[in-house]
């Protein structure tokens, strides 16, 4: 939908409604206003077939709508709207108008519909949650679907990311949605794009922005700088490109804008990072999310077939490979392991080494280049130098000192100064942090109560690793226990180059491992990057300060 | 050797034993921690890379030894915390941050004077404590959430305490009872344990919002325990009740990092900060608001804080991220209390002004009378007793009260301008001229015109032939009357029947004006040259009127109106005669302003009188030359709006800002502008004008003033059925499942307005509660609430 009519916008207001009679009587207006149209359309030369192809103004706004419409039979979580959708769109398609169908089968390419739905269903809370996001936004994207695994987080994430762009905070609303695809932009997440493209717009932001940085306000250009940084290389960082920033005359940032902006850059690289992480496909009522074609053999996605939303057992199949089998308990044997030969001592000096071995080595995990992905939408012109891109620090002879977090914490410093320029948000974000690192369910693959929290540490730590973050007393040692190849280039992929994740990438690493396990890796991926990313800039800023 | 350096050349006077300067050393490196042995002749400074320590010398201090042996030293040598015993002088212990506790013995021979090194927990170990009378006995607390008790003649520990995996911030042993230790956590509480029970704490309570990342025990109230959290906040506890009860509470300006007690002195604690802030405060506990004394030596955030002696309260010692060690005095300490100005202000309820200073301020002010009331001492109760043990300054201050005389301060016409402009929704012409007769009813003659000058600059210049060739005569006509009708000042004109024709004669007599072509300036004397002949038959008028404000209007409207109905006539005959109509007010208006009594509103007129002749011309200017730019007036009227927005009539800069729009938005810049709004919003809101700031804000085209409708939304409610807050978004309540929003009358689901009782949080429709309540004041729900509704 690159149109967007403030008609269509209106529209759909009265659906987010917790009350079953308003929702009614909303649906009754739609249907109404889509016979209407639909009529209208029918009026005019019938003989000339209706492709999608070329599309009237009329045309264009029927399909806007049927695109919807789609997404709401399928998406909402109330069952009435999903039925009154579905009954609706099959009426229409009965009277001879082309409607859309999903193009990619469920929130994500890597997991099977089937299975993520069936959580929503289940569950009270995760329905609740749901719910509650429906209503806000009117609209239940792909990403909370997918975290709909994890009730518990998906609260605070969903609550958190309100906050940052529609509550009291120091940017207006357009800035903060373009802040939003300034960043996904930079990881060529053209999910994320497209969808603030359109919340950005809805806010009243100017479409000439879209066109790219150079049309963006010069305060705003000014940041591309500090984005692209963050993305790639936050251990470049200095305070002065804060002070860059903030004494720019007319044009410059107040601390708590700064702030505002650093946590909303720093929570779209790393949402971007679980966006390809989890594979999740663009939300069915946006661009590339349906198609009004007819279902065809060449059209059938080779992808779906593959992960079990063809063929339901074709991923149970996979997992029966025998030398894949006992992956598992090799893994909580060496954790047991680990716990148990504390004794045995090793040297400060083997402790260092370790960490650079790992630091190092984590530059030499060489991630797959061979698929290449096209964004729909041309995303890269909302940033510059798209050139620039992850460079390992430590290849090329710059060795860049090691970020110690007992010397500049989260608990202790980061938290304090956000909460200090952007009140409330300090606490949400401390929350979010500790939920993230803290969810457990005591369970791996098919083996319940498990201690998981020596795997948990060691994902956290390999990934602050990669930032050339060190914690002094952990021993870097485990990370090469339990981290294996496969997963090392899952993780490494997904936090420096997300775009270039793959399916195959995503099914390599821990076979035996559920879905919801892997969802849960991704959400500790994606918070530590954040994190990792947060202390960079917020160390800086408080250089720049004292 | 290390630099010294000297800050101070005063010699300190000190008590007793010890004695010394305000002086510092560099460092090599950022420090974390300090702690000072028993006879307060050495410290030792620890941090990341630093573990030495340091004589305390009169004059300055002297490097004596340094910890850290070894090529490559470990990470044992990275401190996070470090203590002296407090009786074994050759003891030391350090926490690193890798988790190791260790001890050192500085009697050994050799260069490493590592004595133990426990490795038992797994994370940071960000405190240790010695036992106060037990030689043997060493604590630490860990980032892994447990408490390990040493005895350091074993290898291992002999208990560990468990704190539920919550990160442990601080342990410190009570300094009078044996047993007994407080422990801080992450999670904002903090624990009492007895040393002999490691199964479970004594007594837990939660101090603080967020992590407590310090506490300290009072070295002589046994039951006293202080503690600082991220929340800011140091309080101070007295646990020898059974419940913890918080007694004093002391609000700085950052994370609390480090609290100690000042020796010697009941109520006094120094704090430093985590993060920002850079001082070392102490405080009276008794005086929470303003810092009994500041040590502002340091350049980056403090990080160790010790009182040199523990019965010497002059000395204080600190090592900061800057890489500095000082030695503090006290009486070189920054005092804020003096360079406070207690002063207090306050508005009554009537517009009176109370007003309190030092009395040494404004005791040179011969005019004060006693107050009414009688002694400035009146209300007794004021006064605190001195307490001697309180070294604040006594103040005794001034009380002064300003009354306000009943008209002076009368505000009325500002709430009365608000609430009657009209801003949008009308044609440009129309809210000018409707603003114009509000100010001129509100007898503020200067803006009525000034809202007519406006509507004559920006009508739609660009074709006025045009309109004029087909309608000019039934237009005006109909204009006039209808004004006429509506506005009783043009009512008491005297003469109706004259007025139309008066109207156009002026008109014409304005373009006559520029007819020569002359310059603004050359214009400008011919006003004045005119002024003493030809004004004389306006006298007439004005002297028929009697009233300067009709005078006002009769020149200043009239204008307006021609210049869109009657210029285009171009009657040129007529001219003439009335050559300078326009310019004959002026005169009365300069003898009203040189008048002793001038009011605020004339006062104004008589500054304006420059401005006003000057856009009376430009204004003409388009007579003639039609096709003037859009803009061309857009300076002058600038200039105008600055003008009233200087004088402090920000209420005229933003309604006309708001009234032109486009028209002359681009000519002031965004924070100007933004200042307009948000000061007139700002004065809307203390007058209750809550519409009108609404309205105001809607209009406003700067962004930063927009969103100010879309902050602090959020409506808090409670559930009807079920009485507890509703977390959720929406009307559906998460604990009973019903929907909330239910008239109590007629049990339907209410769409639109809602009324509800904040008591019994029952409520409905809001014609149905009205009409219920005139009958019964019980709450319709059944509740017995005796609701009310006003």
């Amino acid at each position: 939908m690159d149109v967007v009519d403030q008609d269509a916008l209106g529209r759909w207001d009265g659906l987010s409604s917790r009350d079953a009679g308003s929702r009614d009587s909303a649906m009754e207006t739609i249907q109404q206003e889509l016979m209407r149209i639909v009529e209208a359309i029918g009026h005019a030369p019938a003989s000339q077939p209706r492709s999608p192809a070329s599309p009237g103004p009329p045309c264009r706004v029927l399909n806007g709508i049927l695109a919807h419409l789609l997404m709401l039979s399928k998406r909402c979580p109330f069952q009435d709207i999903r039925e009154r959708c579905g009954w609706l769109l099959q009426t229409v398609q009965d009277l001879g108008v082309r409607s859309p169908r999903p193009l990619a089968n469920g929130p994500s390419r890597f997991i099977p519909e089937k299975e993520i739905l069936h959580v929503s269903k289940g569950d009270d809370r995760t329905q609740s949650i749901f719910e509650d996001a429906f209503v806000a936004l009117g609209r239940l994207d792909n990403i909370s679907l997918v975290m709909g695994f994890h009730p518990q987080y998906l609260e605070g994430f969903l609550r958190t990311q309100h906050y940052l762009l529609q509550m009291d905070g120091p940017l207006s609303l357009h800035y903060r949605h373009y802040i939003g695809i300034m960043a996904a932009a930079r990881h060529q997440c053209s999910y994320l794009v497209n969808l603030h493209v359109n919340d950005f717009l809805q806010v009243g932001g100017d479409p000439k922005w879209l066109k790219g940085l150079d049309g963006a306000p010069q305060k705003l250009q000014h940041l591309g700088e500090l984005n692209k940084i963050l993305a790639h290389r936050p251990w470049l960082l200095t305070k002065d490109h804060i002070e860059h920033l903030l004494k720019a005359e007319e044009h410059s940032w107040s601390l708590a804008e700064l702030i505002h902006a650093v946590v909303l850059l720093t929570h779209y690289h790393s949402l971007a990072s679980f966006t390809f992480g989890c594979g999740i496909t663009p939300d069915i009522h946006c661009e590339g999310g349906h198609t009004f074609r007819p279902p065809s053999l060449s059209q059938y996605c080779v992808c779906d077939i593959a992960n079990g939303n063809g063929h339901a057992y074709h991923h149970d199949d996979l997992l029966g490979n025998e030398e894949v089998s006992g992956e598992v308990e090799v893994l909580m044997e060496k954790m047991k392991q680990l716990q148990e030969c504390h004794e045995e001592e090793t040297s400060q000096e083997e402790m260092v080494e370790r960490f650079e071995r790992e630091k190092t080595e984590s530059m030499l995990v060489v991630t797959a280049e061979d698929e290449e992905s096209a964004p729909s939408r041309d995303v890269s012109r909302h940033f510059e130098d798209p050139s620039y891109g992850y460079k390992d620090f430590s290849r090329r002879g710059e060795h860049v000192p090691t970020f110690r977090v007992q010397d500049y914490s989260w608990e202790d410093h980061g938290f304090s100064l956000v909460n200090r320029l952007y009140p409330d948000v300090g606490q949400m974000l401390d929350e979010k942090f500790q939920m993230a690192a803290s969810l457990t369910y005591n369970t791996m693959a098919s083996h319940k109560d498990v201690d998981t929290s020596m795997l948990r540490r060691a994902i956290w730590n390999y990934i602050h690793c990669m930032f050339g973050i060190r914690y002094d007393d952990y021993d870097y040692g485990e990370i090469n226990q339990l981290l294996d190849r496969s997963f090392k280039i899952y993780i490494k992929t997904m936090v420096c180059i997300p775009e270039k994740t793959t399916k195959r990438m995503y099914e390599s690493f821990w076979r035996q491992f559920q879905h919801s396990e892997k969802v849960h890796v991704n959400l500790l991926l994606m918070e530590a990057r954040m994190q990792a990313e947060l202390l960079y800039a917020l160390r800086a800023i408080t250089r720049y300060m004292t | 050797m290390e630099k010294m350096s000297r800050v101070s050349t005063a010699l300190g006077g000190g008590g007793g034993a010890v004695s010394g300067r305000t002086m510092f050393c560099h460092l090599d490196a950022p420090a974390n921690a300090i702690s000072v042995c028993r006879d307060a002749s050495q410290v030792v400074v620890a941090g990341r890379n630093i573990f030495k320590i340091y004589a305390l010398e009169d004059e300055q201090f002297v490097e004596k030894l340094n910890l850290r042996v070894g090529r490559k030293p470990s990470l044992n040598f990275s401190c996070a915390d470090v203590m002296w015993h407090q009786m074994e002088e050759n003891l030391l212990a350090t926490a690193a941050t890798n988790g190791a506790v260790v001890t050192w013995n500085l009697g050994k021979p050799s260069r490493n004077k590592q004595d133990q090194l426990f490795t038992e927990h797994k994370r940071t170990v960000n405190k240790v404590c010695f036992h106060p009378s037990e030689v043997y006995m060493l604590l630490s607390g860990s980032q892994d959430g447990f408490m390990k008790c040493f005895d350091l003649r074993k290898k291992e520990s002999v208990s560990t305490f468990s704190g539920q995996s919550e990160s442990v911030r601080d342990v410190q042993f009570s300094m009078k009872e044996y047993f007994t230790f407080a422990a801080s956590f992450e999670n904002g509480n903090v624990q009492l344990w007895d040393i002999r029970r490691p199964d479970r704490y004594e007594r837990m309570f939660t101090a603080h919002n967020g992590p407590v990342f310090c506490c300290d025990w009072h070295p002589d109230d046994r039951g006293w325990l202080a503690t600082g959290g991220r929340d800011k906040m140091v309080k101070v506890w007295d646990m020898s009740t059974t419940r913890a009860k918080e007694i004093h509470c002391v609000q700085t300006i950052a994370s609390v990092a480090r609290v100690k007690w000042r020796p010697e002195r009941k109520w006094h604690l120094a704090t430093c900060s985590m993060m920002v802030d850079h001082n070392i405060y102490v405080w009276d506990v008794r005086r929470p608001f303003i810092p009994f004394a500041t040590f502002e030596e340091h350049k980056d955030v403090t990080t160790g804080i010790a009182w040199r002696h523990q019965h010497d309260p002059h000395f204080l010692l600190s090592g900061s991220k800057d890489s500095t060690l000082y030695q503090h005095m006290f009486k070189d300490a920054s005092r804020p209390v003096d360079k406070a100005n207690p002063e207090g202000l306050c508005f009554g309820l009537f517009g009176d002004l109370a007003f309190a200073a030092k009395e040494s301020l404004i005791s040179s002010d011969a005019n004060r009378k006693p107050y009414p009331g009688g002694d400035r001492r009146y209300p007794i109760f004021f006064f605190k007793k001195p307490d001697l043990t309180e070294q604040f300054a006594h103040v005794s201050s001034a009380l002064s009260v300003f009354e306000t005389g009943l008209e002076s301060g009368r505000m009325d016409w500002f709430s009365q301008t608000a609430r009657l402009y009209l801003l949008s929704g009308k044609p440009f012409a129309e809210l000018c001229d409707h603003n114009a007769k509000v100010a001129k009813e509100l007898n503020r003659p200067q803006v009525s015109t000034t809202w007519t000058m406006v509507r004559i600059m920006f009508s739609d210049p660009a074709n006025p032939n045009l309109s004029a060739k087909l309608g000019t005569l039934p237009l005006m006509n109909s204009f006039s009357m209808k004004d006429m009708g509506a506005c009783p000042d043009m009512g008491a004109c005297p003469d109706m029947g004259a007025c139309p024709a008066d109207r156009g004669k002026e008109g014409r007599s304005d373009a006559a004006h520029l007819e020569p072509g002359t310059s603004h300036i050359s214009n400008n004397d011919d006003n004045e040259e005119t002024e003493g002949s030809d004004g004389q038959a306006e006298y007439m008028f004005g002297d028929a009127e009697l009233d300067d404000d009709d005078l006002y209007s009769v020149e200043h409207d009239n204008p307006a109106e021609d210049q869109e109905y009657t210029l285009p006539q171009e009657a040129f005959p007529l001219r003439h005669e009335i050559l300078d109509n326009p310019s004959a007010p002026e005169p009365l208006q300069q003898d009203k302003a040189e008048s002793p009594h001038v009011s605020g509103g004339e006062a104004e007129a008589t500054c304006l009188t420059p401005i006003e002749s000057c856009s009376l011309i430009s204004a003409s200017q388009p007579l003639y030359t039609a096709h003037l730019p859009a803009g061309f007036f857009c300076p002058v009227v600038r200039d105008m709006l600055r003008y009233y927005a200087e004088q402090g009539d920000v209420q005229m800069a933003v309604s006309v800002l708001i009234v032109l729009g486009e028209r002359i938005r681009k000519e002031i810049d965004d924070l100007t502008q933004e200042h307009w709004y948000t000061s007139y919003i700002d004065l809307l809101q203390r007058f209750e004008l809550w519409n009108v700031s609404n309205e105001v804000i809607k209009l406003s085209t700067c962004g930063a003033i927009t969103c100010l409708n879309q902050t602090s939304t959020t409506l808090h409610v409670n559930c009807s059925n079920c009485k507890r807050p509703m977390s959720n978004r929406g009307w559906v309540c998460d604990r009973c499942h019903q929907c909330a929003s239910v008239c109590a009358v007629c049990h339907h689901v209410v769409k639109g307005l809602f009324v509800w009782c904040q008591g019994c949080s029952h409520g409905g429709h809001l014609e149905h509660m009205m009409h219920w309540l005139k009958s019964s004041p019980h709450c319709p729900a059944g509740c017995g609430h005796l609701c009310e509704y006003t």
